[in-house]
């Protein structure tokens, strides 16, 4: 059941009021997406300006939270969806709160930036920022196209590159920490860096949370606390 | 000019959608390309078992090699578009078909064991052993009291005063009702509120110590309240009894049931536990009709 048929109702009003929420809540991932884009260039090109931007959407953000919720309610309290219905709605409501949960990574990313200019620059750590940076970056851009298409596989792939993201982030650390030892003085502005590496892998795990709940949405499987070799294998079984 | 233009444009598109619309409803898949029951039509402590059930209107066939079971204390829900053949095939789990001449009823239907359609079998009694409950209440234009009595006394249960008595208000308050009418048993069933005599119903179906109790849409012609004390009513019926139950309301069968069985011109698509087929149904069919996809 692959093909959702979301437009396929009787009632041109219920396929318009799912389709607006997809739609809303793609675009409020696509303002997160930016979001997490920015601060993460707020860090390397030492940009207090465009951390500052990253934080006032911060406010863009809540409202669309608080208006794709309002608007799952209606649905539910009006429509009363069953079947791949409510599962769209439970997972835009639950997707929605992984968005906005990314978005406040992004702006504590952002603060770190500021920090990072007012208290100097770290001496290590910005590589290391690119390079999770870059995955976590793809991770959300495939997860939102991952959601637009009902794509179950690249779903479980966003799943998989989470891993990635964890074992990245702690090489990362262990690094990080290393130099932190040899250079005592380096550790306030290096935690700067780490804060922010944090924020990135904490980003990788909402991402991984919206996955399965595509998963969830189209075949009905509860995914959630299990291996990714155990996610694949059901999404195959199912 | 520019602005009739438009408007036919405009009314020109809406004739195509329309058409497009149509063909999709006429795109659906035939009758003859679905095979079986997903699901679990079959559970172990059946109390009624049905098999390989054909039912056929003179020439038309309207029911197409149906099985289920009915597990004993189980709630079942029947749902389907018009015309799919579940009231049928609830009426012809207490022979209910047998007063219309055409009807021909083929297949194994038991109940605990016995074949019901057994033609040595009395269906009077058969009728006490699994009651019905309509879509339309229809007490008798007796009072309240004899509405109720009415079954035990032909069905020769009990004729003491004392002991009726005590059914009528045991069926009443198991229907929910005794508070509200145990000051005016005496007063005419007819006179009671939509809600309160569909409950009437109930009781003087429970009277007579039924072990099934099939309705058929019960709450069509009730509103909310009423309907909510029904479906509450069903929950309770559910520990002494065993309900199959037809409805259009998706939601009532999403409320009440165990398990809910989909129909779809005539043929059994899926049963399976409520909250799979409310929440990820297994057959598209099933999908479709509870989503609101087809009509």
């Amino acid at each position: 059941m692959d093909n959702l048929n979301l437009d396929q109702h009787i009632s041109g009003q219920f396929n318009a009021d799912l389709e607006e929420l997809k739609t809303q809540l793609l675009e409020m991932g696509g303002v997160v997406q930016q979001q997490i884009i920015d601060a993460v260039a707020a860090i390397e090109q030492a940009d207090s300006e465009l951390a500052e931007k990253v934080m006032v959407i911060e406010d863009d953000v809540d409202m669309r939270e608080v208006r794709l919720d309002e608007n799952c309610t209606t649905v539910l309290a009006r429509r009363q969806p069953a079947a791949s219905d409510l599962r769209m709605v439970l997972a835009v409501s639950k997707a929605t709160r992984d968005l906005e949960r990314m978005g406040d990574e992004a702006q504590k990313i952002a603060k770190m930036a500021i920090a990072l200019n007012e208290e100097g620059q770290a001496p290590h750590g910005y590589v290391e920022l690119r390079h999770i940076g870059d995955i976590v970056e793809k991770m959300v851009n495939s997860t939102l196209d991952a959601f637009a298409r009902f794509d179950v596989d690249a779903a479980v792939k966003v799943a998989r590159d989470d891993k990635a993201v964890d074992r990245e982030y702690k090489s990362a650390m262990r690094e990080l920490v290393t130099y932190m030892m040899e250079d005592p003085r380096s550790i306030g502005r290096v935690m700067n860096i780490i804060w922010a590496l944090r924020s990135l892998e904490r980003i990788g795990d909402h991402a991984r949370n919206i996955a399965e709940h595509i998963v969830y949405l189209v075949k009905g499987l509860d995914v959630r606390h299990t291996s990714v070799k155990e996610m694949e294998r059901q999404v195959k079984d199912a | 000019m520019e602005a009739t233009a438009s408007v036919d444009n405009a009314a020109q598109a809406e004739e195509n959608k329309l058409k497009t619309m149509k063909e999709e409803v006429i795109a659906q898949p035939s009758v003859d390309d679905i095979q079986g029951t997903v699901g679990t039509p079959f559970v172990e402590n059946a109390k009624m078992s049905m098999r390989n059930v054909n039912v056929y209107y003179a020439e038309k066939q309207a029911i197409f090699n149906v099985g289920l079971d009915i597990g004993k204390n189980e709630v079942v829900a029947m749902i389907g578009p018009s015309g799919c053949g579940k009231s049928t095939f609830l009426r012809c789990m207490n022979r209910m078909n047998d007063t219309i001449d055409i009807c021909k009823v083929e297949g194994s239907l038991t109940l605990e064991g016995q074949d019901i359609y057994d033609p040595k079998l009395d269906v009077v009694p058969l009728r006490a052993r699994v009651g019905m409950v309509f879509q339309k209440p229809n007490p008798f234009p007796k009072s309240i009291y004899d509405n109720v009595a009415y079954g035990p006394r032909i069905h020769g249960l009990t004729n003491r005063k004392a002991e009726l008595d005590e059914i009528v208000e045991t069926s009443l308050r198991k229907a929910s009702l005794w508070d509200e009418v145990k000051d005016r048993l005496h007063a005419p069933g007819t006179g009671l509120s939509g809600g309160q005599q569909q409950r009437l119903c109930i009781a003087r179906t429970i009277a007579v110590s039924p072990e099934v109790i099939l309705m058929d849409e019960p709450c069509s012609a009730l509103d909310p309240i009423a309907t909510a004390k029904i479906e509450e009513l069903i929950a309770e019926l559910s520990e002494n009894f065993t309900i199959a139950i037809v409805t259009h309301s998706m939601q009532q069968a999403a409320r009440v049931s165990n398990r809910t069985a989909y129909f779809h011109l005539g043929k059994l698509i899926e049963v399976n536990d409520t909250e799979k087929v409310f929440t990820n149904p297994e057959h598209e069919l099933t999908e479709a009709y509870i989503t609101g996809r087809f009509g």
